[in-house]
């Protein structure tokens, strides 16, 4: 490399309107994407016996979505985003199981309000620790929600779960069927559109802050940054998202397990990222596809053992591809520089 | 002296210690608008540290901080920034996985106060983007302005530090040792780009070179052991014996 060419090379030919040619490109939609949100759709004509499997998919990964962005995006390692997706799933269930509105879409509003609310607060807390402090209090409130959850067992069902919910056709027009084409349809759409909100935050100014914080927080002071707004607002938007995805959950259901708000779900969610490649959004969804997949088939062949294959799966894919599966495409197929 | 209302960056008493190590003692500083002060001491000196206090990275024990005659000295480093109170890292201190265009952008957006839009795509911004290639472009940065920062040439990513900086539109500029680790031949051009800055902006930069100090100080401050030793026109400083005593004359790495 001429360095000294370079810090002499004043003139240049590069155009400024070439700079912003290259982010319009950057935040274009590729063929591949089109292709693969048009593949979704080809589930319910080759696989209709998988909708109701299809629809836990498009569930998780909405979830997956949710904590890509302060995970992947922000640099914020969490352990306890099953918060919000349990309170998004309690807030839809209860508002139809106690005060008997089983409306699907004031539902889905209601429980993402709530959950961006909580996180809102929560935040507060998340922006003053980092590294293992951060984790432990992730960690923390997730538990704390889960217990508070298991002991409120006269409003949640505790155990037992939450009965009583009678989700209303949606737009008063489509009743859930028995086979899932109406909660793989709501399903898919609202991951859709959680995704395209999702996409807009990360291609802009924002989403730009936030990859600076995660690749050098120490810097963001010194270039005027007052960051931690920054942490508040992605941290409250991620678990607005989680609690909707929670949501759909409880309304294409019709019930809530405490299984919602377990760690085992924060930790399975951390996976899929993992498995698919953080700070990349299709990572998220591709990351749930395979782990849910997975567990399909491996829990099909032995129910006890099937996260022996997740384990075995997650190890080759760190070991070899350090950026999750998206990311070594991405390298492979050299468009990574 | 210097008139009191051109004086842009004043402090005060400033005073710091690690423990039993006295690293500032009793610092009182002024930079009048358009310097171009070095400051210079041997290893240990405490530049560094003071640079810290100054832009609010460390709190001070005692004494006080002036931007444009307000007190700064409770203030946030980023607020400070936003006031046009700006430094460069030592050792870098850059965003590896974001391009050039891509981080002096964030500085830009950052100071226009427009960062936390998270509804409008970056490329809604044409101006802040425009802003930051045209720095680039000064810098020399525009052939790699579409490169990851990690994957540029050491030399480049020091420049880089200094397009940060500007980005924030600065009216002092402290500069720690911008061409540390950079080659001589190279660090003499480095310094021509700071010689080129806006004239208004007052600059404050820490370098061991002495040649590259004495053409490029129109005064310098030096610090010894967290205390000022002398402040001077170059000449006056060339021609001190304690100056030549204790920095000069002692063999000396950068
Ligand atoms: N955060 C810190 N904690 C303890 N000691 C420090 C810290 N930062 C600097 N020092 C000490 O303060 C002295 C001055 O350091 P520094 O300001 O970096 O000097 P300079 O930049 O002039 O080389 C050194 O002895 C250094 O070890
Ligand atoms: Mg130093």
């Amino acid at each position: 490399m001429n360095r000294e060419a370079t810090l002499t090379a004043t003139q240049t030919t590069q155009a400024p309107g070439a700079s912003l040619a290259w982010l319009r490109s950057r935040s274009r939609w590729s063929v591949f994407e089109i292709a693969f949100w048009l593949a979704t759709l080809l589930t319910f004509y080759f696989f209709p016996s998988y909708l109701m499997l299809a629809s836990q998919i498009a569930i998780t990964a909405l979830f997956a979505i949710s904590v890509d962005l302060v995970l992947g995006y922000a640099g914020i390692i969490t352990l306890g985003h099953a918060m919000f997706f349990g309170l998004g799933a309690y807030a839809a269930g209860l508002l139809s199981a106690k005060a008997g509105w089983g409306e699907p879409l004031t539902g889905l509003l209601f429980a993402s309000a709530l959950a961006g609310l909580v996180g809102f607060v929560a935040s507060f807390l998340i922006v003053r620790v980092q590294h293992l402090a951060l984790i432990m209090v992730t960690l923390g409130l997730g538990l704390l929600t889960y217990e508070l959850a298991n002991a409120l067992s006269w409003l949640t069902g505790g155990t037992d779960g939450l009965r009583g919910i009678d989700t209303w056709p949606i737009l008063g027009l489509f009743d859930f069927d028995l086979w899932g084409y109406t909660a793989y349809s709501y399903t898919l759409a609202t991951l859709f559109l959680g995704f395209l909100i999702s996409r807009r935050i990360v291609n802009s100014s924002f989403g730009l802050a936030l990859r600076g914080v995660r690749e050098n927080v120490r810097r963001m002071p010194a270039i005027g940054s007052a960051y931690r707004g920054h942490l508040r607002k992605i941290y409250t938007i991620s678990a607005a998202i989680a609690g909707l995805s929670g949501a759909l959950l409880a309304q294409t259901t019709n019930t809530v397990a405490l299984e919602v708000l377990s760690f085992q779900r924060s930790a399975d969610v951390v996976v899929m990222l993992i498995l698919g490649g953080t700070g990349r959004l299709y990572g998220a969804i591709l990351g749930a596809i395979i782990f849910l997949l997975v567990r399909d088939q491996l829990s099909g062949i032995n129910p006890q053992y099937w996260y022996f294959g997740i384990g075995l799966l997650l190890m080759v894919v760190v070991l070899f591809m350090p950026r999750g599966i998206l990311g070594g495409l991405a390298r492979l197929a050299g468009r990574d520089q | 002296m210097t008139k009191n209302a051109d004086i842009v960056l004043r402090t005060e008493g400033l005073k710091k210690s690690f423990g039993s190590l006295q690293v500032t003692r009793d610092l009182d500083l002024a930079l009048p608008a358009g310097a171009r002060y070095a400051l210079i001491g041997p290893n240990g000196a405490g530049k560094t540290t003071l640079i810290n206090l100054i832009t609010g990275e460390m709190r001070p024990d005692s004494g006080r901080i002036l931007l444009e005659g307000q007190d700064v000295t409770r203030t946030g480093t980023a607020a400070r920034v936003r006031r046009g109170l700006t430094r460069t890292f030592q050792i870098n201190a850059l965003f590896p996985d974001l391009t050039p265009l891509e981080a002096v952008t964030l500085a830009i957006c950052e100071r226009e106060g427009i960062a936390g839009q998270f509804w409008r795509s970056l490329t809604a911004h044409e101006q802040a983007i425009s802003e930051g290639f045209e720095i680039l472009r000064q810098l020399g940065l525009a052939d790699v302005a579409t490169k990851r920062t990690r994957h540029l040439a050491y030399g480049q990513q020091r420049l880089l530090e200094i397009a940060l900086a500007l980005a924030t539109r600065p009216k002092v500029l402290l500069l720690d040792e911008p061409a540390a680790g950079v080659p001589k031949d190279e660090s003499a051009m480095l310094f021509r780009v700071i010689e080129a800055l806006p004239e208004h902006i007052a600059v404050l930069f820490i370098e061991h070179d002495m040649d590259i100090v004495f053409s490029f100080a129109s005064r310098i401050i030096v610090l010894v052991a967290g205390a000022v030793l002398m402040e001077a026109e170059p000449a006056e400083v060339r021609d001190d014996p304690r100056v030549r005593e204790v920095y000069l004359g002692s063999a000396h790495h950068g």
